[in-house]
Parts: C-alpha cells; sequence; structure tokens
C-alpha cells in the first residue's frame, strides 16, 4: 500500500506497512542518510527530524502518523554547496568527533533557536539536554549553535 | 577541503571482483638483517603500500589505521601532505581495506600518530626525494638544485614538471630505506596547523559517512535473537511461523545463534521479536552477586605478575603509613549508533563493510569462525560510531556474515538494537586497586599497589579462541581464546599501574583474572584509567598525610621536565593556590599522568561543586595541560583530550553496568545514563608543543587524570574521599554521612 509522505518539499510514495517507524523509511526508501537509528527508543536524538517545525524522534514516529505533515531532515536544511548557518557553524567550530549525534543535535539546534533565537549558553545547554553525545565534543557543539545564532543568516 | 570520502553506490562495488591484493613483505635474503625502518614502515616495508601518485597529481596514501571520530585521517593525511609538498586537498586516503591496504593490526592503544604517521612521514620525504631524483635527471640538473611547490617540481631555469606528469615512471614498487629524512619542523607549513576535519562536510549534511549509511542493490536487512543471558541455549522457537512473516527472506539457526534477514529493516525487526518471544531458552550461569562483586573478584584464580620491583632501604622510621582500596565496576563502551557491518557472499567470497577496529585480525578470526581461508574474505573498513574501544564492531559483522550464508548473494545490512548493544558489548573490565604507602619528611619512602582485572584484551585475533560473540553460540561453538598477560610497554589491566615518580622503593603487582563472568575487553585506556584514579587519589591521600601541597608533593616526587612541565602548566591555568581548603561544598583537585608511563603527558584540575543534600557533584570547570611531543594538529588534539575529560567525567560520575544473578539490566539509556549537556563541564586546555620530540597519540590521555581530579577536588571540598567509582548521590552521601 502506497503512503505519500511530504518531506523537504517534494510528496514522495512509499509501499511500507502504517506502522513502519519513519525513521526506516527515511533511510532505506527515500536514501536520507542523517537521521540515525541510536535507540529506538526516543531516549538519544539521533533520529531528530522536524515535523511541521517540531523536533521529534523518527524511531518512534509511525508513517501513518505524519498525514499531510512537513517533514524536514537534515537534507533538507542545506547542501555541501549551500550550507545552513547550523551546517556551517558546526564545520566552523569542529563540533564533531564520530558525528554519529551530528545530525540530531543540528536539528534540535534548529528548531531550538526558531523559538530562542538568541540564546545564552545556558539557554543552549538546556535546550540540548536531551540529545546525547558519547564523544565529548558537547562544549564544540554549544558553541557552534550560539555562533550560528549570531550569524546573519536565516536559521 | 572537500575530499571527504564521497560513498556511492559505485564507490562500494567497485573493485569487488574477487581479487584480493596481497600486501607481502619484500623478498629478503635470508641471511640479510633488514635495516630498522620507521613507525609501521617496520613491518609494511614498500612505499608503494603507502603511497601512490596519480596521474591527475594527487598522491593517495594507504593506512592500515582507521577513522574512529578521532580525526586521524586528518591528521595522517596532513603528515603525508606535508611531506610531499602537495596541498591537503591533493591527498585521497584508503584505510583500513584486507584488499588495498597494509596491516597494521588494531587502530587503539593511541598509536595510529606514532605508527602508521611515522611510516606515512619517513615514506612521504622518500617519495618525494624518488619524484626530485626523476624530475632531475629529466632537467639534467642536480637534485638539490630543484624547488617543489604544490606538487610541482621547478628547476633554476624555470622548466617545471608535475608530479602527475611524473607518475608514470615514478616507480615506488620498491623497500623503503628509511635513509631520507623527513622535514624539519621548522619547515612545517601543515603539521601543526588546525586543518578542518576532512569528514566533517558529509555528516552535517546527511552525506553517507557511516557503514550504517551503506545501500547495496538487492540489500536485505538482518536481526539476531539473542539469547535472555550470557550462556542460553536454545531449546525450539516457531520457525514456520517466523518464515511466513511479511518479507522474511531467511531465517537461519545454527546451534543457539538465530536470525532472520527480512526485505525491510522495520519487517526483520519485527520478525526477531516474534522470534524471541517464541523462543524458549535453556538458562546459563548465573553472574556474580553485585553486591559482593569486589570481594569475589579478589577470590577469582589469578596470574599474577610482579611488573615492577624497586628496593632500597627504608629512610626514616616512624614513617606514616596509608592504605587505600579504590575500585572501579564494569563500564560500557555505550557507543552511540550501535554495532552494524554490511556483508555479501558471492562465488565463494565474502566481502564485508565494517567499523572494526583491525580489519586483518577481523578477517583472521571470521575465516576460522566461519571454515573459510583469510583470501576469501574481504574486510573493509567504514566509520561507525565512535566506539573506544572493543564494542561490538567485530562480533556484528561476524553476524552479518552468518546471516549472508542464506542470501544467495544477496548483501546482508545487520545493525545491533540499543538493548543487545547494551548487554552484549564486551566491558571495561571492573578492578580492585589496592594501595599501601608511607611517607616521611615530606617524601615517599614506600610503595605498593595491587591490581586485580579481568582481561583487556579479547579483540579477533587470539591464536587460540574466536573472540566473537556469535561463535561462542554455534551448534559447533568455538570458545574465546584465554585471559592473557599483556606486558611492557603498554600493559593492560596494569597498565599506568607503575607511577612515573621518582620512589625509593616501590612494588606493583597485577592479578589477571583468568575467568569472565560478564564479558570484558578493550576499553580506552583498559587499566589507565582506573590505575591513574587509584594512583593519583593516592598521592594526594600521601600529601594529606606528609602535610604538603597537592601540586609541590607532586613535583617534589618528579626528575622528568616535561612531566613537572604539565602540572606546573595546569596549576597555573586554574590558578592553583597552594594549601587552599574546600569550604566543604566546592573545592580544586589536580592528578596528573604519562599515558602508559611512556606517551602523552597530561595534567588536570577539576573543580567540583558539592550539594550536600541530595549527594551531586557537579564540575563545572576543567583545566589541563597536555604534552604530546610534535603536535600534528592543535584542535585534533585539544578535541581528543577535552573529549577524554567529559567522558571520563560522565564514566565516573555516572557509569556502572547493571546487572544481577540472572544477566544484564543495562538496556538503555535510562539504565545506563550519560553525562547530558547542561552538566557538561566548560574545559581550558594549555597546549605544551616539542616540536623535536616524536608525534604521540593523545585519545587516552585525559581519562584517568580526570578522574582522580575530580575525587581529589571532591576530597579539598569536603575532606572525605570517594575511592569507588561511579561518584553517584548515594556514595556521596554515604562518604559525607
Amino acid at each position: 500500500m502506497a503512503i505519500n509522505v511530504k518531506v523537504n518539499g517534494a510528496t514522495r510514495a512509499v509501499n511500507a506497512e502504517p506502522d513502519a517507524p519513519l525513521l526506516y523509511v527515511l533511510r532505506n526508501d527515500f536514501e536520507l542518510n542523517a537521521a540515525k537509528f541510536g535507540c529506538g527508543l526516543s531516549q538519544c536524538g539521533a533520529c531528530t527530524v522536524l515535523i511541521d517545525g517540531v523536533p521529534t524522534r523518527s524511531c518512534v514516529t509511525l508513517l501513518s502518523s505524519v498525514g499531510q505533515s512537513e517533514v524536514t531532515t537534515l537534507e533538507g536544511l542545506g547542501t555541501l554547496a549551500k550550507l545552513h548557518p547550523l551546517q556551517q557553524a558546526f564545520i566552523d567550530e569542529q563540533a564533531a568527533q564520530c558525528g554519529y549525534c551530528t545530525n540530531g543535535m543540528i536539528m534540535a539546534a534548529k528548531a531550538f533557536l526558531d523559538s530562542n533565537p538568541r540564546p545564552t549558553e545556558a539557554q543552549v545547554r538546556d535546550g540540548l539536554a536531551a540529545n546525547l553525545c558519547r564523544c565529548g565534543s558537547h562544549n564544540r557543539i554549544v558553541r557552534a549553535v550560539l555562533r550560528a545564532s549570531q550569524s546573519n543568516g536565516r536559521i | 577541503m572537500m575530499n571527504a570520502p564521497r560513498l556511492t553506490r559505485r564507490d562500494f562495488t567497485a573493485g569487488l571482483g574477487g581479487i584480493v591484493l596481497a600486501f607481502s613483505l619484500s623478498p629478503l635474503a635470508l641471511t640479510q638483517q633488514p635495516p630498522r625502518l620507521p613507525g609501521s614502515l617496520q613491518t609494511n616495508r614498500m612505499l608503494s603500500a603507502w603511497l601512490a601518485i596519480n596521474a591527475d597529481g594527487t598522491a593517495t596514501i594507504f593506512t592500515g589505521k582507521v577513522e574512529l571520530g578521532q580525526g586521524i585521517l586528518t591528521a595522517l593525511a596532513q603528515v603525508a601532505a606535508e611531506e610531499l609538498d602537495l596541498p591537503l586537498a591533493r591527498v585521497r586516503i584508503i584505510s583500513g581495506d584486507t584488499g588495498r591496504t597494509p596491516n597494521e593490526g588494531q587502530t587503539a592503544g593511541s598509536q595510529s600518530i606514532e605508527n602508521s604517521g611515522t611510516a606515512l612521514r619517513h615514506a612521504g620525504a622518500e617519495v618525494r626525494a624518488i619524484l626530485l631524483d626523476l624530475a632531475a635527471q629529466k632537467f639534467s640538473v642536480p637534485a638539490d638544485s630543484l624547488k617543489v611547490a604544490d606538487g610541482v617540481i621547478t628547476a633554476a631555469d624555470g622548466r617545471k614538471v608535475s608530479y602527475g606528469e611524473l607518475a608514470k615512471e615514478a616507480d615506488l614498487k620498491r623497500e623503503a630505506t628509511g635513509k631520507v629524512a623527513p622535514k624539519p619542523s621548522a619547515q612545517h607549513r601543515l603539521v601543526g596547523q588546525s586543518s578542518p576535519r576532512v569528514d566533517l562536510p558529509a555528516k552535517v549534511t546527511g552525506g553517507a559517512a557511516f557503514v550504517q549509511d551503506l545501500r547495496l542493490p538487492g540489500m536485505v536487512h538482518g536481526r539476531i535473537a539473542r539469547p535472555p543471558q550470557y550462556g542460553a541455549r536454545l531449546e525450539a522457537f516457531d520457525e514456520a511461523k517466523i518464515r511466513a512473516m511479511p518479507g522474511v527472506v531467511a531465517v537461519v539457526r545454527d546451534g543457539s545463534f538465530v536470525g532472520v534477514a527480512a526485505e525491510r529493516e522495520e519487517q526483520a525487526i519485527k520478525a526477531v521479536e516474534a522470534l524471541s518471544a517464541s523462543a524458549k531458552w535453556k538458562a546459563g550461569p548465573q553472574l556474580p552477586d553485585p553486591a559482593r562483586l569486589y570481594e569475589h573478584l579478589k577470590t577469582m584464580p589469578t596470574q599474577d605478575t610482579v611488573i615492577s620491583n624497586k628496593d632500597a632501604p627504608l629512610l626514616a622510621s616512624g614513617a606514616k603509613v596509608v592504605e587505600a582500596t579504590y575500585r572501579r565496576p564494569f563500564q560500557a563502551h555505550a557507543s552511540l549508533g550501535p554495532s552494524c557491518a554490511v556483508a555479501q557472499l558471492r562465488d565463494g567470497q565474502l566481502t564485508v563493510w565494517t567499523h572494526s577496529q583491525g580489519v586483518y585480525p577481523l578477517r583472521g578470526t571470521m575465516a576460522q569462525a566461519l571454515g573459510m581461508k583469510p583470501p576469501s574474505i574481504r574486510c573493509i573498513h567504514m566509520e561507525g560510531a565512535g566506539c573506544y574501544g572493543h564494542n561490538g564492531a567485530d562480533d556484528v559483522a561476524l553476524d552479518a556474515a552468518l546471516l549472508a550464508r542464506a542470501t544467495n548473494g544477496r548483501p546482508v545490512r545487520v545493525q545491533w538494537m540499543r538493548a543487545e548493544e547494551f548487554m552484549w558489548e564486551p566491558y571495561g573490565p571492573a578492578m580492585v586497586m589496592e594501595a599501601r604507602g608511607a611517607v616521611a619528611d615530606g617524601r615517599i619512602v614506600d610503595w605498593s599497589y595491587d591490581v586485580w582485572s579481568q582481561s583487556h584484551n579479547m579483540r579477533p585475533g587470539d591464536p587460540d579462541g574466536i573472540n566473537l560473540l556469535s561463535s561462542w553460540y554455534l551448534a559447533d561453538p568455538k570458545p574465546p581464546g584465554p585471559a592473557r598477560q599483556a606486558g611492557a610497554p603498554n600493559f593492560a589491566g596494569d597498565r599506568n599501574a607503575i607511577p612515573t615518580y621518582d620512589l625509593p622503593r616501590q612494588k606493583i603487582t597485577h592479578h589477571l583474572i583468568k575467568d569472565s563472568p560478564l564479558r570484558t575487553s578493550a576499553l580506552r585506556t583498559l587499566g589507565g584509567y582506573a590505575n591513574v584514579f587509584a594512583v593519583e587519589s593516592f598521592m594526594d591521600e600521601l600529601a594529606a598525610a606528609a602535610g604538603v601541597d597537592p601540586v609541590a608533593f607532586r613535583l617534589a616526587h618528579s626528575k622528568d621536565p616535561r612531566e613537572r612541565a604539565v602540572i606546573e602548566a595546569a596549576a597555573k591555568a586554574a590558578n592553583w593556590k597552594p594549601g587552599e581548603k574546600g569550604n566543604g561544598v566546592r573545592g580544586l583537585g589536580i592528578a596528573y599522568a604519562r599515558y602508559k608511563t611512556i606517551a602523552t603527558y597530561n595534567a588536570v584540575v577539576a573543580e567540583v561543586e558539592v550539594d550536600r543534600d541530595s549527594g551531586r557533584i557537579r564540575v563545572p570547570r576543567i583545566w589541563n595541560a597536555v604534552d604530546a611531543g610534535l603536535i600534528i594538529n592543535p584542535d585534533g588534539l585539544i578535541n581528543q583530550i577535552e573529549g577524554g575529560i567529559i567522558q571520563s567525567a560522565s564514566w565516573s560520575l555516572y557509569e556502572h553496568v547493571r546487572f544481577d544473578r540472572d544477566g544484564i539490566k543495562s538496556r538503555d539509556w535510562a539504565t545506563y545514563p550519560i553525562m547530558r549537556m547542561p552538566d557538561v563541564p566548560k574545559i581550558e586546555t594549555v597546549l605544551l608543543n616539542r616540536p623535536n620530540d616524536p608525534a604521540l597519540g593523545a585519545g587516552e590521555a585525559s581519562q584517568g587524570p580526570t578522574a582522580a581530579a575530580i575525587a581529589n577536588a571532591f576530597a579539598a571540598a569536603t575532606g572525605r574521599r570517594l575511592r569507588e567509582l561511579p561518584f553517584d548521590p548515594a556514595r556521596v552521601k554515604a562518604v559525607l554521612a
């Protein structure tokens, strides 16, 4: 049964069960690599996407629940040729080690900055508290989010 | 800088026609003693094993070391580009591929810079000299009259020739001589620069960056139904029902190993959930009682080795004797992304894409587990989530291969589930450290130290066993190798058990526990974390007994100027005030170690705040100073050191594997919590560059000092001592009571 999903501005069809987690559809059917499987339990944040602008754990989001909502993945924020200010800031601050949490950090930061465009450092830390990083890149990630919040580009 | 590996299907499948190139040692006459070559050139002696000059003017480096998130490929590219006089963007990297790269064993022990970096440095210098000789012949001028910039060789009269034009003539199929000196550090233009990581652009844009992102044509998804506990045996399951489930392509059972391959990932997960629900298992052996874990460890059979024994007459009678016992629990790698591999079996050739730390050892051990010959297997490294040592990376490669035998040539991708990763990864071992020392007149006059630990190295590659999880559950089970004493200079459970201080008397004994009640292997630093925690806590306990400030006490026992320099630099950065007392809730503590006693120097000062009511410790700030010899990439070094500090703060404040008699209870991030963003300390790092000393790895330098610095800061703040990790609220309240 084909189900339509709006992803990064396009409507795409997928043959999957309605109870398929959105994460696997994004990764395996739409070949969007950014969202990662980390826990499947909504605990770590590696799979974060935006659904109508709201940061959402795609590992526990059923395909059937997406409906007409707009799904935005990291690929939808910017590209290598035209980086989003957050992506640029993560490169400028070298804000990763392994990079497995990076997708979730950027997507959570995007939603966070949309509602808090000029945050303090403490607010950034609280805003990303639900996203886990295991390599210890936290302080760089905070600096990258603060840098992006100070850039003139769209956030 | 956009030379991040772009992973396309074409790249994944290119060259997989079953051709396996062998990098043999160069033919040497048996009677001839080969010259000692620098770094890994000693064991992989051909220049062509390390470097290729391409017609398009690029160079390709081949390294047996792999990217684990530590930035090693960027650093190695810098080293090679430096010696070749090429821009970094024109260096391509092939790493960790049994079909294409040298065998450098494991990427472990902070040795990639020392081994692979040194090899590339010398090979690069030699290849540059070969290219210069070719140009000199072409122009009929002396080689030393030529200049090189950006891969173009220019003669005094202005004639030019590029590396690309010389690529065909440059014969690198020759043994390195080791006789071409690398550049002196004063001439470095890339080494010493904070070159941005080559892998980050793909990682911030959703490019295919990880083995988890590999999608091959016809690929199916596999999952394994693990036993409910160690050693449980599969008695029955409803195979017909599982085979009839949607999308199921194969159900593979071999003894107590059972897994499913399905068209879609969620179908594989559902099938394995149903399989597990229908499975009957015969219970495995009980685990030790966690309440008596440390007593239990000391009663187990051990292999005892005195690793240092230095006797001198006791200098003073009436010395003050101090005794203390320190404990470290089982701790998990807890990689953010569960382990993953893709395997394909076609025409008798098995190809495995893996985030293993050692593709060659994995290949050899997989061959034994599968009853294949090593040349029939090719292991190709692709990145996984940061591993911090031996996690499930190798195990899942065998899992994928076992399923790939049943999918008629279709590639199988297996990613472990979260609970599977926590329950089945090999942990960093629980350890007991007993220290006894004596001080007189402000100095240590006696020191004895005993450490008990299970093995820290149960990796694939063991000659006497198969260190791959699923092989232990096959119908014809192949057990793991024995726990082994590693020995000097790197040691294992006894890593950093020998203090670097100048002590007149010392006796250090390692008690290697031969059994494995819980599965253990290499976690970042091996025993270094726990031993430095114990040794450096004990140094403070002795300093207190001697009535000497901790910084002054360490300096009084240090003769190594580099050691003194990092201790002094860290104390200065933290504005350390000798003799300053904590106020019951806040304090500073210092700790220091030279990793492995032969590598990177790191001194750490931690500030702690103690909430005496809740028992919660916060670490708002850390200062540290590091000497890793010649610095290749300052920002990369800071990233490794500070990442190590944060990971150690997490280990030290929160982490222990929960279990009871029936099995492992840490199964997710709620039952194995780690440090979160608001609790992460702010860190200041002082780099002490030593341009004329060898470059040293730094991925494991800061974990031990951080744990001890936190414990020492807590003692400074409260007058009480935390001797058992982690410093969780219950333990803190008990110590303060």
